[in-house]
């Protein structure tokens, strides 16, 4: 049989980048294909070339054994390819069936036939278990419904070749489930799913083969059963990668921070936050595990000072900051990585001096009475830049520039050299690739050698497990558990997660 | 993307910087052509419109002067809305504001008697603070009660204009003892000194070009300038780092209004020497337009400022001599303001072609921020 798609050396130039560097990819029929690599590998590229986004400098394309030439989306639908982006496209005041059959409308007359719509829509939709409302109005649907519309617009042009990218980064753990049975129901159909990500845990649950992109190049194509984590990792970054930050044993020592009694509502005012308790200690990394929006954002908010408290009181060692403003807390010795790195850690058309700056433009060196000392502010950027390897033409480009890891290492490293005593870091990885990953993991873990007391909040299971010493897990506002991470598995913190 | 780095290392020099003239430039000059048009439309003599037009405002000295002249609270209303702008605020009240900053100097310039070296800065400051406090209501509205400052700023004007109104009318408490709507005029201890001979042009030009070095060290080179503009660009992110940002929005909105205030008192203290109801001819409107065309730059809206001044009184002649009326240059104006307000989206265009050249290297522009969301 020959394969469903076969790219043969394809080249893409970007200004300054060489995204594609004669790739070759090679799909069979009914497969799911992963593709793998760190952000700016050319994921993207290469599958906008194939479903007739961008054209190519150089390459052919053969599906089904016949050559074809396209640098046209309508073309590709026709060929049968259809691709769900990474950043969904869809309009958001339109209802789910206007969505799908938008640019390919039934009508009566001159109308939209919205009854024919919703009909399809619903055949469709029962027919691969991808649960939508025909009838909702897209803004008002979660993220991961959003992500079913896209899909079923692609099934709805008769799509064989269905192209993921990275669909996974805005599911909540739940919705990755969810997805997988919907592969799996496509991939049964007789379909060939082409399913990007650099998730290395979505590589072995979901796909049969997987092609490696580093800068551009193919490193490899595996059979994911016979590949394990340790060496994928390997090939997308190209050196050994520590996945499980090794930490030393390590004596804690006094207590850093103390919640007492904690109660704080949400922005809606309801009750977000109920009578959270717990210490952090120097040298410790306490984890709070939970599913996203049990109160970890308005817990972490209270703390810092960016949200009122209702009751309850918090300890810098010996000092309750309760009443402290935000800034007062970060002179009193805490420092935070707040979970939304673009709202709130980094001002993104600042440049990077003016983001390195970002709360100490009030602290010796950087003033000079009134002024701020910019030499100073260049050299500590400079110094920053290098330390902590990010990755930037130059300190005076705005941070809107950078890509998301380098962002979070810019962040790191503002908030790591204020030297802290206690460090809030709030999913401190999310949408990192592995080697931004690490990086962080051993920052946070270096934090704790320093004895500093460190409070990790995430969503990511692996992480809690790998970097705190205790557990605490967070299930609608209250902590519903508390063990030492080596009693920890993930069975029972799911269980808990989930309120059981 | 592993190489950016050397890229960077071996410095070329930059054209980066030419993005904003060349931007200025191409604002005016695509105004220029589509007023060009308008006139060939209507059947108008393009090249002897336009040679009125620079005659009237380059033809002779007083010509110039008269440009200068006008240029002087274009600076501070530029400056005004500029500032407001970088904080992140919309000052649609420099109207108002420079309303209020000419009544109040010329209160002060006629009701004090005072030494010069006195008299005439307290008069400009009396000007400021008080139109800055009426400002700052605006920046208080918006900080504490979430009422956008557009609305607040722009009704704000409508009630200055009758506080205006009613203290020259009739029995109104600064009114002259004639039979004008006028105030008293101002006495010699606080008029702004003439500066050259045979012109109107006053010290406030260059009281308006120190404003501007001012305001832009103020902005880029202060602590205070910082925290505003980490407001403008990203409140919750300033918030995060500590930064009031309410306290930055009262405060921007009441500085922005004290420059607004100078608009009003320069052109009181410096040209009419008296207050009354009319004495601006819209300044404070214009400023919107001379801070997007000087793309919010203080260096920028000294140029800005400039062309509008030289527009205006070009036309004045353009309508004597080519017969041309002069709300051709109000189409022009208005143009220019389109222009100015849509060439952000040459910027990226700019960038990219100007980073190129000299650095070896072309910006890397499009750099998507994957798996943020
Ligand atoms: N339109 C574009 N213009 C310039 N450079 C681009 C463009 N699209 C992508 N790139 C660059 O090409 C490289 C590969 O990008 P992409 O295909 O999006 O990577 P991936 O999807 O694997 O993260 C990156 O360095 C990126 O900055
Ligand atoms: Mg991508």
């Amino acid at each position: 049989m020959k394969p469903a798609v076969e790219m043969r050396n394809i080249v893409k130039q970007f200004p300054g980048v060489l995204a594609n560097d004669h790739i070759s990819l090679t799909v069979e029929k009914g497969e799911i294909h992963g593709l793998l690599g760190e952000n700016g590998a050319g994921k993207t590229t290469l599958m906008s070339i194939l479903s007739g986004m961008s054209v190519p400098d150089e390459g052919e394309i053969l599906l089904n054994g016949t050559p074809i030439q396209f640098g046209n989306c309508e073309d590709a639908i026709k060929q049968g390819i259809g691709m769900v982006h990474q950043h969904f496209m869809l309009v958001p005041v339109f209802t789910v069936a206007e969505n799908i059959v938008l640019g390919n409308e039934p009508h009566k007359g001159l109308q939209l036939d919205i009854d024919q719509a919703r009909t399809m829509v619903n055949r469709l939709s029962s027919h691969y278990g991808l649960k939508v409302d025909p009838d909702s109005v897209i803004r008002d649907i979660s993220v991961g419904s959003q992500q079913r519309v896209e899909i079923l617009k692609v099934l709805s042009r008769d799509a064989k070749i269905i192209i993921l990218d990275e669909p996974t980064a805005v599911l909540t753990p739940q919705e990755v489930e969810e997805f997988y049975i919907v592969m799996r129901a496509l991939r049964e159909a007789g379909n060939t799913i082409i399913f990007i990500t650099h998730k290395l845990q979505e590589i072995q649950e979901i796909t049969d083969r997987t092609t490696v992109l580093r800068d551009g190049k193919v490193v490899g194509t595996v059979n994911t059963k016979d590949a394990d984590n340790e060496r994928l990792a390997r090939m997308m970054v190209g050196r050994d990668v520590v996945l499980h930050v090794k930490k030393e044993e390590h004596q804690a020592g006094k207590v850093e921070l103390r919640v007492e009694n904690l109660f704080a509502k949400d922005a809606r005012g309801l009750p977000a936050v109920k009578d959270i308790s717990f210490e952090v200690r120097a040298g410790e990394v306490v984890g709070i595990a939970g599913v996203a929006g049990n109160g970890q954002n308005e817990l972490v908010e209270v703390i810092t000072g960016l949200r009122k408290q209702e009751s309850g009181k918090i300890y810098l060692g010996d000092r309750d900051i309760s009443k402290m403003t935000t800034r007062e807390r970060i002179y009193a010795g805490l420092a935070h990585v707040p979970q939304d790195r673009q709202r709130r850690g980094l001002v993104m058309d600042f440049t990077l001096v003016d983001n390195f700056l970002l709360g100490y433009e009030d602290s010796p060196p950087f003033i000079e009475g009134p002024m701020i000392n910019y030499r100073e502010a260049e050299r500590f950027s400079e110094r920053s830049i290098e330390m902590f390897d990010v990755r930037t033409p130059g300190a005076h480009v705005t941070a809107r520039t950078l890509s998301g890891g380098n962002q979070q290492k810019m962040i790191v490293a503002r908030e790591f050299q204020r030297n802290p005593t206690v460090l809030i870091a709030a999913q401190p990885t999310r949408g990192l690739d592995i080697a931004a990953t690490e990086f962080v993991h051993e920052e946070l873990i270096e934090l704790r050698a320093q004895d500093k007391a460190v409070l990790l909040i995430s969503m990511e299971l692996t992480e809690i497990l790998d970097l705190s010493d205790r557990i605490l897990v967070i299930y609608e506002g209250e902590i519903v558990g508390s063990m030492k991470a080596n009693e920890a598995t993930p069975e029972k913190l799911g269980l808990l997660m989930a309120g059981g | 993307m592993a190489d950016k780095k050397e890229a960077a290392g071996k410095k070329g020099f930059s054209l980066l910087g030419l993005v904003g003239p060349i931007q200025f430039v191409m604002g005016i000059l695509l105004a220029f052509i589509g007023g060009a048009l308008f006139l060939w439309i209507f059947r108008e003599n393009v090249a002897e419109a336009y040679g009125a037009l620079f005659k009237g405002a380059f033809g002779s000295k007083r010509y110039i002067g008269e440009a200068l002249l006008s240029t002087t609270p274009l600076i501070f209303s530029g400056l005004a809305v500029a500032l407001g702008f970088r904080s992140g605020l919309f000052n649609m009240g420099v109207e108002g504001q420079l309303v209020f900053g000419g009544m109040v100097a010329a209160y002060i310039g006629y009701a004090w008697d005072l030494p010069r070296v006195i008299h005439l800065p307290l008069a400009l400051l009396g000007g400021a603070v008080v139109a800055g406090l009426w400002g700052s209501i605006s920046g208080y509205l918006k900080a504490y009660h979430n009422i956008h400052e557009v609305i607040t700023t722009l009704l704000m004007n409508y009630i200055a204009f009758a506080i205006a109104d009613y203290m020259i009318a009739v029995g109104g408490p600064m009114k002259a003892d004639n039979e004008l709507p006028v105030s008293p005029d101002v006495l010699e201890s606080a008029r702004l000194v003439r500066l050259w001979e045979g012109t109107r042009v006053s010290s406030g030009i260059l009281i308006a070009i120190f404003f501007a070095i001012v305001v832009w060290f103020f902005i880029y080179k202060t602590r205070i300038g910082y925290k505003m503009r980490a407001v403008g660009f990203n409140a919750a992110a300033a918030e995060y780092a500590g930064i009031n940002p309410k306290t930055m929005t009262v405060l921007a909105m009441a500085l922005s209004g004290a420059l607004g205030g100078l608009a009003g008192a320069v052109e009181v203290l410096g040209v009419h020497y008296k207050f009354y109801a009319a004495f601006s001819p819209g300044y404070g409107w214009d400023g919107i337009a001379v801070a997007l065309l000087g793309l919010l730059n203080p260096f920028g809206v000294i140029a800005a400022a400039f062309l509008f001044g030289v527009l205006r009184s070009g036309s004045i002649t353009m309508q004597a001599i080519a017969g041309i009326s002069k709300n051709v240059v109000s189409i022009l104006i208005a143009l220019v303001i389109f222009f100015s307000a849509t060439n952000k989206t040459l910027e990226p265009i700019l960038k990219r072609l100007l980073g190129g050249i000299g650095s070896g290297k072309e910006l890397e522009l499009n750099t998507e921020q994957e798996g943020d969301r």
